[in-house]
């Protein structure tokens, strides 16, 4: 029995195979239609999410499965002090497969550790998001192709945006990937990111400046500074605004750039970028749920 | 100064002149009731300076937390009064209950029961990292 946690958990030729099952269904839907009749999905979120949620129901809707769960903390035992791993321990038993989202990092490993049926890490505080990393995997892969020889800018909040985190990680492990990290200094990189990219010789370059790199990119992924993230919200308002892409911040961008974003947006992508062909990010939520679905069926071992 | 040999027990020599405190600590050894001597800043030939523990008990040590405070440490086993072996200790990979994860967004802050487990990600830099949130042990 296998959980996902951290995309680091799997190998290059795991992801591959994955976006290779999601490829298959976006070809064949009705192929897989009933491969998780009589199966049902827990989504346990003790944080409100839209996407990740619904796509998790949806992915395990067309697989012809059931769904159960909640979705605000209040609404579980949680709320009257129940463990993580307790509340593991008895999903379990209700349960064939977990998706998890916790405000505190390290939560869906603490259940991993404690259920009797796969947990999938739907995102843990700012730490790892796996699920939407494989989203933003097959999305790159769908519209350039494959990873390698790729330059990928990452812009915005790049301290607590675990997504930004999670697709480090699994781009770094392709040949010739090279990053660049657009942040203001209050939102670089953290050093753990950092160190490991470093140690492993990964090319990177940090800046501040997103129109100075713009031509360089072949993938833009914007991020939203979360709210959410931070204790103090005179320092939120000073940020939130850090960049804001407009289409004349586009003019040096290459004409097959890909823009990306993990949604929810609040003003970091100007509307009227919605009808540029290279905007990406409504693309990557439909991505979302049929790589989700392969994931289903590759923890549940279903062919 | 001069501190009575011991009989059956553990020597920790060669500490870094400053750390016999704080392994001190960490190991619980106020804790015990037989004799125990911490003797800071003693000469050495090695390291100029040195801090030695005596516990005057054969005691389960806790390698781990030794390795992760001052790798350079050596432990002698004494019976009847011999040095009957010499242990080298090594970074620990993972150190458990030996120190807490400060990052206020881990679950370990919430959920107080949980053990606290750091393993060694960076071993030049004697660097450990939480398993829970990869925060950086401090």
């Amino acid at each position: 029995m296998r959980s996902l946690i951290d995309i680091a958990q799997l190998s290059i030729s795991e992801i591959d195979a994955l976006l290779e099952k999601a490829n298959d269904i976006i070809d064949n839907p009705s192929k897989y239609a009933e491969k998780c009749k009589g199966k049902k999905l827990a989504t346990l979120f003790f944080e409100p999410s839209t996407r990740t949620r619904l796509s998790f129901e949806a992915a395990m809707y067309e697989l012809g499965g059931n769904v159960l769960g909640f979705s605000e903390a209040q609404s579980s035992s949680s709320a009257k002090g129940e463990s993580v791993a307790d509340t593991a321990k008895t999903v379990s038993c209700y349960a064939d497969i977990i998706a998890m989202r916790h405000p505190k990092e390290g939560a869906p490993l603490v259940a991993s550790l404690n259920a009797s049926i796969p947990v999938i890490n739907a995102g843990d505080g700012g730490h790892n998001h796996p699920t939407q990393t494989l989203t933003d995997l097959l999305t790159i892969k769908r519209e350039k192709g494959g990873f390698e020889n790729i330059t990928v800018g990452f812009c915005g909040d790049l301290k607590f945006g675990r997504t930004v985190h999670s697709l480090i990680t699994a781009l770094r492990r392709y040949n010739n990937v090279k990053f660049i990290f657009i942040s203001p200094n209050e939102l670089k990189i953290p050093e753990y990111v950092r160190e490991s990219l470093k140690s492993d010789k990964v090319d990177f370059v940090e800046t501040t400046d997103l129109e100075a790199v713009m031509g360089t990119l072949d993938v833009l992924y914007m991020t939203r500074v979360q709210r959410e993230r931070f204790f103090n919200e005179e320092e939120y308002l000073r940020l939130k605004d850090s960049y804001i892409l407009t289409p004349e911040k586009l003019e040096n961008a290459k004409s097959d750039l890909s823009i990306m974003h993990p949604l929810p947006r609040v003003n970091e992508i100007s509307v009227a970028i919605d009808s540029d062909p290279r905007a990406c990010y409504f693309k990557q939520v439909l991505n979302g749920k049929y790589v989700r679905m392969a994931l289903i069926l590759m923890l549940l071992e279903v062919e | 100064m001069t501190v009575d040999t011991i009989k059956n027990g553990i020597v920790i020599d060669h500490i870094t002149a400053g750390l016999g405190m704080k392994i001190y600590s960490l190991l619980k050894l106020d804790e015990l009731d037989c004799q125990v001597a911490l003797i800071k800043n003693a000469p050495s030939k090695k390291i100029g300076k040195k801090d030695i523990i005596k516990i005057d008990s054969a005691i389960d040590l806790k390698t781990d937390v030794l390795g992760y405070i001052d790798p350079d440490v050596t432990v002698n086993i004494i019976k009847d009064g011999n040095i009957v072996e010499k242990k080298q200790i090594a970074l620990p990979e993972r150190l458990e209950n030996v120190i807490s994860c400060r990052n206020p967004r881990c679950i370990t802050t919430t959920e107080q029961e949980l053990p606290q487990i750091f393993k060694l990600t960076d071993k030049e830099n004697r660097v450990y990292r939480c398993v829970y949130c990869e925060a950086r042990a401090k």
